[in-house]
């Protein structure tokens, strides 16, 4: 029970890297990003392909967050450049990323088994199972990726992106190139959704090509609930919630699990959860209304 | 300040629906000339602002302000040049974003953005002199959120942020028109004393025949995507809604029958 928490957290900390990179296209440009489901693949890809060639694991993330930047620049040229609607740019990016990861990866799976993750040298220095490794650099990287987070949307650029988000007229109006902070916003996004991918294949030891399925689902899960549960204040705290979001929705679905769901019904699960609390508002309103008119 | 030549715009080029908006617009605006714009509704007034702004490329005709030629130039690369309050209170400012922040992001419009923090103490203690000459109140308020802000508050703020650069050309797109007649009272003053203490150049498209008669020092007015009527000088001193609208119908050949324009 109590490894299964820990293995949950960990878990959770790796998938919150991911939900930064959510939170970055949902909530500060307001757009519903499809790309992710290919740039975590991708980002799993690439790092497990450079890492089977011998590279560094922690140069290997490095290149899986240059990886997903260019899947982020694909969608943000599609829906700039040639005016096609951000959700189908992204749903594009992401069915061509299938067959880019299949070229990565040159098969469906690539394994990780006995090879040096970034898990590695932390289990060796201090005599940690793998499980509490993934705690440490989950933990580790997720607060530097916080911290980076915090300082870039608060530098004139980061203003400027949030602003085109918040309303694009205004920031235009305010000379601001609005196309090109969707652009910066998507790549940035995506980038640290190839960062988390590349963590995930690593702590479960192999790429594959499904790994990305339903993935915008569970980060707007993780989302939410981190909104819902730990989200008042300012910025910092609303970043610090994303990350215990996704670790509660990990322990949600390990507590699910372990009372005895069926595995194959989780993503069924997830969706209907995601659909309840993105109608929470309208739920309300439609109770409070109720009460009104009675 | 500004030389608009024979500007031309269609809509729905080639449908059935096309419609000629602006129909071969001249205009020029000296330096510190302060003109007001009205007309009926599709006369073409916010539809002009709009191609002044880049929001709109002319099909045909010549726009420079303060000597450089626009034309062609993106909405927001002429942004520097220009400050704009609209008609939708909530279109000027960024509501999930400062007051603080507004400001710091208006300040900015036209210089280069880079990974500098968003905003300066020094500047923090400007804005809170700035936002107090408003008289609303709103220099206690830097960190609050601008979406929670009245419809007033947010056009005062966009007017601020608007005038704040020095633009060599400010537009006002019925910047009153969604707010109670007392609101828009107390903005349009705000407007009017903004533009004088500046000295800037403004275009201010309104419905309201007495403000556009009482503000600035020339007065056009629109019809079918023309300009019908230019008073200026003396003459726009003693104007009179009367006067105006006999000046209308000699113009144009037709009454004027709106009773926005003539009541608002």
């Amino acid at each position: 029970m109590w490894n299964e928490v820990l293995g949950a957290t960990g878990f959770g900390l790796l998938w919150a890297v991911m939900t930064i990179g959510i939170y970055i296209t949902y909530r500060i440009l307001d757009v519903a990003d499809l790309t992710v489901e290919g740039s975590i693949t991708m980002g799993a890809a690439v790092c497990a392909v450079s890492i089977t060639a011998g590279i560094d694991p922690y140069l290997s993330l490095l290149l899986a967050f240059a990886a997903g930047m260019a899947a982020g620049l694909c969608t943000g040229l599609l829906h700039t450049l040639l005016k096609i609607p951000p959700l189908l740019s992204g749903i594009l990016t992401m069915i061509a990323a299938w067959s880019v990861n299949l070229r990565i990866m040159g098969k469906a799976n690539v394994s990780l088994l006995k090879l040096s993750t970034v898990f590695t040298p932390v289990m060796e220095a201090f005599g940690m199972t793998k499980t509490v490794a993934t705690i440490v650099v989950g933990a580790g990287v997720t607060l530097v990726l916080i911290c980076f987070c915090y300082w870039f949307f608060g530098t004139e650029v980061g203003c400027a992106i949030r602003a085109t988000g918040g309303n694009p007229n205004m920031a235009r109006a305010q000379g601001i190139n609005t196309n090109v902070m969707k652009i910066l916003g998507l790549v940035l996004s995506n980038g640290l959704v190839a960062v988390s991918g590349a963590l995930i294949a690593q702590s479960q030891s192999f790429a594959d090509i499904q790994m990305g399925t339903g993935s915008i689902v569970i980060g707007l899960a993780s989302l939410i609930i981190g909104e819902v549960l730990f989200g008042k204040g300012g910025f910092f705290k609303r970043l610090i919630s994303l990350a215990l979001g996704a670790i509660t929705y990990r322990l949600i679905i390990a507590a699910v699990l372990h009372f005895g769901m069926n595995a194959n019904d989780l993503k069924l699960f997830t969706a209907i959860t995601v659909a309840l609390a993105l109608s929470l508002p309208v739920i309300k309103a439609k109770i409070q209304g109720g009460r009104k008119g009675a | 300040m500004l030389s608009i030549e024979n500007l031309r715009i269609v809509f729905n080029a080639g449908t059935v629906n096309e419609k000629t908006a602006l129909d071969g617009v001249s205009l020029t605006l000296e330096e510190g000339d302060f003109v007001t714009v009205i007309g009926g509704n599709g006369a073409g007034k916010s539809t002009l602002l709009n191609c002044v702004a880049g929001v709109y490329m002319p099909a045909q005709g010549k726009i420079s302000i303060g000597g450089v030629d626009v034309t062609r130039m993106p909405e927001h690369k002429r942004a520097k040049l220009l400050g704009r309050v609209f008609q939708d209170p909530m279109m000027g400012t960024s509501g999930n974003m400062w007051i603080e922040e507004n400001l710091a992001l208006a300040s900015r419009r036209g210089k280069l953005r880079t990974l500098r923090w968003g905003i300066s103490n020094a500047e923090r203690a400007e804005y809170k002199k700035q936002l107090a000459t408003l008289g609303l109140g709103l220099e206690e308020r830097l960190s609050t959120k601008v979406k929670l802000l009245s419809g007033g508050q947010r056009q005062a703020l966009t007017l601020l942020m608007a005038t704040m650069n020095k633009p060599k050309l400010l537009l006002l797109d019925e910047h009153t028109a969604a707010l109670d007649p007392k609101t828009a009272a107390t903005v349009l003053e705000l407007s009017c004393r903004m533009v004088a203490e500046h000295g800037l150049t403004a275009l201010m498209v309104t419905h309201n025949m007495r403000d556009a008669i009482a503000c600035g020092n020339r007065l056009i007015m629109m019809q079918n995507g023309r300009i019908v009527l230019d008073i200026r000088g003396e003459e726009k001193k003693n104007l009179t809604v009367e006067m105006l609208l006999e000046r209308f119908a000699a113009a144009s050949g037709s009454e004027l029958a709106n009773d926005r324009m003539l009541l608002g």
